[in-house]
């Protein structure tokens, strides 16, 4: 077994409107910042032991699909790395 | 006997109790971890901030084991009621189609709305006349309706699409949507007719005193 960290990117699929970015952004821009777009996403730090990085990475995915994302909603990203 | 079932955060559980009962329909509130009691008639999952709403609103209550129950006695036919949070943890377990997702305004929305019944031909809108308008309470910050626009013309043909959220003469306008659901949607039914899901309280309009009495028609499906 080997010690990894799985990283899983949670965001909103384009075009699904998401307020909570959009008043980041304005509070932003009330502080005088200039910028075009504000995207927010949540992310996962997972430690695991897994026989390999793709068996990590099997595993991280699937807790993606059946609890970190939705996917009616989000798009989701997996990366492993050792620890 | 319909079955309350009760998550840590759940605060609509005795309103729906006492609607019910108002109603003359016999209910229990059920701690989740007991799971659905015997000779379970019906079954509402009510609204509140199960677990907080960590991750996102319903998704710890939508993967509790109490939740595969729900969803065998769904498919048994036993009417399944999921109101604001409950309606979060229906979409979240797939119970319905769609997510309830931030409200575009970005705040918790808590105001009397008016919805048109888009399907009287169901259950949870048969005392309703197609196209008559109601007035219900909403209280969420999560209860923008989510969906691909493929999926929701399929639930508009299908006559899944149970209310619209309407100005008081029943048009679907962008004023009178309160949170930014798409096509307007406050409610749809599952797969079958006896699973629904709505963000507004139809329990907290049952009461003359309180709130008016446009919610009954829609816990009428439990008696």
């Amino acid at each position: 077994m080997t010690a990894y960290t799985a990283i899983v990117t949670v965001r909103l699929k384009a075009g699904v409107l998401d307020p909570e970015a959009e008043t980041t952004k304005r509070a932003l821009e009330r502080l005088e910042f200039d910028l075009q777009a504000l995207r927010s996403a949540d992310r996962f730090e997972i430690d695991l032991d897994a026989d390999s990085e793709q068996a990590a990475e099997r595993r991280a995915d699937e807790m993606a699909e059946r609890l970190l994302a939705n996917p009616t909603i989000h798009d989701y990203e997996v990366e492993v790395r050792r620890r | 006997m319909i079955a309350i079932v009760r998550f840590g955060g759940s605060n609509c559980d005795r309103d729906a109790e006492r609607a019910l009962s108002a109603m003359g329909i016999e209910s229990e509130i059920v701690w989740h971890e007991d799971g659905l009691p015997e000779g379970t008639t019906g079954i509402v999952l009510p609204g509140g901030f199960s677990y907080g709403d960590y991750l996102r609103a319903g998704a710890m209550a939508a993967r509790s084991p109490i939740l595969a129950a729900v969803r065998d006695a769904a498919d048994e036919g036993i009417p399944v009621l999921g109101v604001c949070n409950g309606a979060q943890i229906g979409s979240e377990s797939g119970l319905t189609p769609g997510a309830f997702t931030t409200n575009a305004s970005a705040r918790f929305q808590c105001e009397h709305v008016h919805l048109r019944v888009e399907n009287a031909d169901t259950p949870w809108t048969a005392a309703y006349e197609a196209g008559e308008v109601i007035e219900l309470p909403i209280a969420h910050g999560e209860g923008r309706f989510e969906i691909d626009e493929a999926e929701l013309d399929r639930l508009e043909t299908e006559g899944r699409v149970l209310f619209r959220y309407c100005d008081a003469e029943g048009r679907v306008t962008q004023a009178a949507n309160p949170n930014g659901s798409a096509g307007g949607v406050a409610g749809v039914r599952g797969e079958r007719e006896s699973v629904a899901v709505l963000m507004p309280h139809p329990e907290r309009a049952v009461l003359d005193d309180i709130g008016g009495t446009d919610g009954r028609g829609v816990l009428a499906a439990f008696a």
